[in-house]
């Protein structure tokens, strides 16, 4: 019979360590022999440095590829997603097409975004066009919504200006105090009068093939305040950021719910209030933007073998219904704030194991990384680009040696259905 | 009285009602208007107004309308008034009593917090308190006794085990089975022709085939138009205008009663997983409901009367009566529940104030006044305690030995119509039987379902609560088929 696991974590949270103890895992320390390692950001970055670095060996898992800063940092998100775009425009794809005003009609998914101070000139250019908007300032390598602040007029920010010479410039351009800008969505879907952003977690398995997991219980983070949107409120942060670790500190942060709203309540609110068909067109575009975020980051990825990760997506949905993703969060906090927060992220870890170390087996990384349905919990398959080029190839066999398209009925495999739900 | 005079007066009564309705000026209006027109001939006059009013729409309005009528309780002309509110004397003795003690309670939290009640401004909610809660309601009924019965009996088989001791006819499996046939039929449920049936059902805008079609269960997408339908809420203009004034109502005086309200919305809607995001929604439908006199109609027929306070030195000089709060109601804890599931349906503030208004005038008000109505809450109690005894008789009576009387557990449940007792989604599969059949019957049967023979380990009240404690992964309406097909056989 096989081994147990060896485990180690940096982080101490009860979610993971219940879940180790239940398969019956080892605990050993970072020093010793391990097979799984549930780590921070922090530790990813030593495992992987060319000084620092371990050699792992066939039996190691690991919780983060090397470099998921190309996806999880707010600017390198950002300029792979607008390098992504203009791969697929050169290459004629249809997926690049645009619309009269210029504007990408299937990837155009995030908020216009500029890096600071870097783009500093290419901002004023936006910001002249379209005077009365107001944009959020984020510092790039910073969570949790620390440092965010909202601009409505370009004084605000003129320390961030290439000719500025004042002393913050100075750290700016270090790379420490970078920041990205982005126009900010003033026109949420409200419910009940209050804002709110979705929290959904993404787990990938490899990214050459790309293959990637939507977890089915995702929620909505609510402010605790009503929304307005006049700009006289732009400094009551509560109204505008829905983190948790800041909502906290709101006067009405409610300790039964924490401001959180399941996805399936979201979903009968909407499919209650507006209807079945653009329900299912909002929720196949959101599985689309989550799709197209991880194809864009998958050619500069490190796919090395021994990680996996599990992503936390904030989206913002507007009041036309259109989904807009926010950012990504490579180490989605696993604290839990209520009892059903438990449960859910519990249950998160659990099922994410499962993938990940199938039958709780001491991990072999080179798995085909196909796990069987019953093995998914509460994960659905989101993308598979192995089984939707095998698809693919089978569907131009058959309609090249003549066959009716579409005789097998619309495809199972839920890989393919957002894609072609939302550009075919 | 035969049935023909009895028809034909219960006629003359609608079109009473009727003409002094908006619909009825509008029609009117309309007849007028359309003289103008080329298919209008002055000799065929009456047949092409008739045509005309029949294909702009208006007579399916004046149907939608006179069938809304009949659906509420029918006022029998030749009976007293208090009949028609309630027609056995020691229930309606029973509600007035209660309505002395609310009325007390009520005055004595104002006397005590040295609030008035109207005319106040920013008080501290800490020191409010609900009126009553259910469980003080369940004590009442369970006092109840009916003067020409003697209830004392030997426990036996085919005694009645339960805590409600009032002789009502309630019905018995083998004639809900009758009543709720369409339920036992699975393979009626969601049918192709059914689900192309729903959209048309909301063009055509024909009250009673969406009523029939609700039985069933309506489909996600269409439960909100279809609901407004059955109950003639229609949203028009002059709807509108009615919520904005009641609004300002509320922007102009304060009331006691918002007080409660707000406190109550604070203790339950407000910490719901399901129901929090709409606490401000649960504000402007209860505060705007609580100042609408339109309410107090349906007291004709609620065996409840409207609390009255007197002016000044005028107590019980009629001349000088208010009635307080100005719609008649007092809320109790828990009542903001009424409304909190309708908030997953409209997302506009004056849809969603008519659609509950007239679920309250309807089926809710039901729920906490003490009638021998088969919708109303001492026949449900009843009900269930007969159909769990039938059903489930040795956890009836394992319960009963260990001092867990099931009612004690269900009846929370039961006053708010599983109201964040049930996951939503099932909730509003659960009241849309309650629309489709206009009964609340249905409740009583979803009460018994809850309970299964995993009771049967507890050994005391407090274990059984603690296994009932969380409902919200009950699938109902898959449940009842289950119950009412199985039985049925």
């Amino acid at each position: 019979m096989a081994g147990k696991v060896k485990w180690v974590t940096d982080i101490e949270k009860s979610v993971l360590i219940n879940n180790f103890e239940k398969r019956e895992w080892v605990p050993v320390t970072e020093s010793e022999d391990w097979n799984f390692y549930w780590m921070s950001i922090q530790t990813i970055r030593n495992v992987f440095s060319v000084d620092t670095g371990y050699r792992l060996s066939d039996e190691q898992l690991v919780n983060h590829f090397p470099n998921h800063y190309e996806l999880t940092r707010k600017d390198l998100m950002i300029k792979n997603i607008k390098r992504y775009r203009k791969e697929l425009e050169k290459e004629g794809s249809p997926l690049a097409e645009k619309d009269e005003n210029g504007k990408y009609v299937y990837l155009d998914f995030v908020p216009v975004t500029f890096m600071l101070p870097a783009d500093y000139n290419l901002f004023v250019e936006e910001f002249r066009k379209n005077p009365s908007s107001t944009w959020i300032m984020k510092p790039c390598g910073k969570a949790q919504g620390k440092g965010i602040f909202l601009i409505n007029k370009l004084s605000q920010i003129k320390k961030w200006s290439r000719d500025s010479r004042t002393s913050t410039f100075v750290a700016a351009s270090s790379g420490k105090e970078a920041y990205v800008i982005s126009l900010y969505i003033d026109n949420p879907l409200l419910i009940g009068g209050k804002k709110f952003d979705l929290r959904l977690y993404v787990l990938v398995t490899t990214y050459r093939p790309l293959k990637c997991y939507m977890y089915k219980l995702g929620f909505c983070r609510f402010c605790t305040v009503k929304y307005t949107p006049s700009t006289s409120e732009l400094d009551n942060m509560f109204v505008h950021l829905t983190n948790v670790a800041i909502q906290k500190h709101g006067d009405d942060y409610n300790h039964v719910h924490g401001g959180k709203w399941t996805v399936s309540n979201l979903r009968l609110y909407l499919e209650s209030t507006r209807g079945k068909e653009v329900t299912n067109r909002l929720f196949d575009q959101i599985h689309w933007i989550v799709v197209q975020s991880l194809k864009a980051v998958a050619p500069v990825m490190n796919n090395d073998k021994h990680c996996f990760e599990c992503y936390g997506y904030d989206i913002i949905i507007d009041d036309k219904l259109k989904p807009w993703l926010i950012e990504v969060n490579a180490s989605p906090s696993l604290t839990s704030s209520t009892a059903n927060d438990r449960i859910l992220k519990y249950s998160l870890i659990n099922d994410t194991l499962n993938i990940v170390t199938p039958n709780g087996e001491i991990p072999d990384c080179r798995w085909n990384r196909s796990p069987p349905r019953e093995a998914l919990g509460n994960y659905q398959v989101l993308y598979d680009e192995e089984q939707a080029q095998s698809e693919s190839a089978e569907r131009d066999l058959r309609s090249r040696s003549g066959q009716l398209l579409g005789s097998k009925g619309t495809k199972g495999s839920a890989g393919a259905r957002p894609a072609a739900a939302t550009w075919k | 009285m035969d049935e023909g005079t009895e028809l034909s007066l219960s006629i003359a009564q609608i079109v009473q009602r009727l003409k002094g309705s908006h619909l009825h000026s509008q029609i009117e209006r309309q007849a007028k208007d359309c003289l103008h027109r080329p298919e209008i001939k002055l000799e065929s006059l009456k047949e092409d107004v008739h045509s005309y009013l029949k294909t702009s729409g208006w007579e399916k309005k004046l149907q939608n309308a006179v069938y809304r009528e009949l659906q509420l309780p029918p006022s029998h002309p030749t009976a007293p008034p208090e009949h028609l509110k309630e027609p056995l004397a020691y229930m309606r003795k029973a509600q007035a009593s209660w309505e002395k003690r609310i009325l007390k309670s009520l005055n004595s939290m104002s006397t005590e917090l040295g609030v008035p009640l109207a005319r106040q401004v920013g008080v501290n909610l800490s020191r409010f308190r609900p009126v009553y809660a259910p469980k003080d309601f369940l004590e009442v009924l369970i006092g109840l006794r009916n003067p020409n019965h003697d209830s004392r009996e030997e426990i036996g088989a085919r005694s009645h085990w339960g805590l409600i001791q009032v002789p009502l006819n309630v019905r018995d499996i083998p004639q809900l089975v009758g009543i709720y046939s369409l339920f036992t039929n699975p393979s009626l449920f969601q049918t192709p022709p059914r689900l192309y049936l729903g959209p048309v059902l909301v063009v055509e805008q024909d009250s009673a085939a969406a009523q029939q079609y609700s039985r069933r269960g309506c489909p996600t997408g269409l439960r909100a138009d279809l609901w407004a339908l059955i109950l003639n809420s229609t949203n028009q203009p002059q709807d509108v205008m009615h919520y904005e004034q009641l609004k300002a109502g509320v922007i102009q005086h304060d009331l006691l009663v918002d007080n409660l309200i707000y406190k109550d919305v604070k203790l339950t809607a407000s910490n719901d997983d399901y129901y929090f995001v709409f606490e401000d929604f649960l504000y402007q439908v209860l505060l705007c409901f609580s100042r609408d006199t339109g309410v107090l109609e349906h007291f004709k027929y609620n065996s409840a009367t409207p609390p009255k306070s007197y002016l000044h030195g005028k107590v019980g000089d009629e001349d000088y009566a208010v009635v307080y709060p100005p719609n008649g109601v007092v809320p109790f804890h828990g009542f903001s529940m009424y409304v909190a599931p309708l908030c997953f349906l409209y997302n506009e503030p004056s849809k969603l104030y008519s659609v509950f208004r007239e679920m309250y005038i309807r089926y809710f008000f039901r729920l906490h006044s003490i009638s021998s109505s088969f919708s109303g809450i001492v026949s449900l109690c009843l009900q269930f305690e007969r159909l769990l005894q039938t059903h489930l008789p040795q956890l009836f009576y394992h319960l009963r030995q260990i001092g867990a009387q099931p009612l004690r557990i269900a009846f929370k449940w039961m006053v708010r119509a599983f109201s964040g007792y049930l996951s939503t989604d099932q909730l509003l599969l659960l009241w849309d039987r309650i629309l489709g059949y206009d009964s609340l019957e249905v409740v009583a049967g979803t009460t018994v379902l809850a309970f299964s023979d995993n009771l049967m380990e507890v050994t005391s009240l407090a274990s059984a609560e603690a296994v009932l404690a969380d409902l919200s992964t009950l699938k109902v309406i898959p449940l009842i088929q289950i119950f009412l097909f199985a039985t049925a056989i």
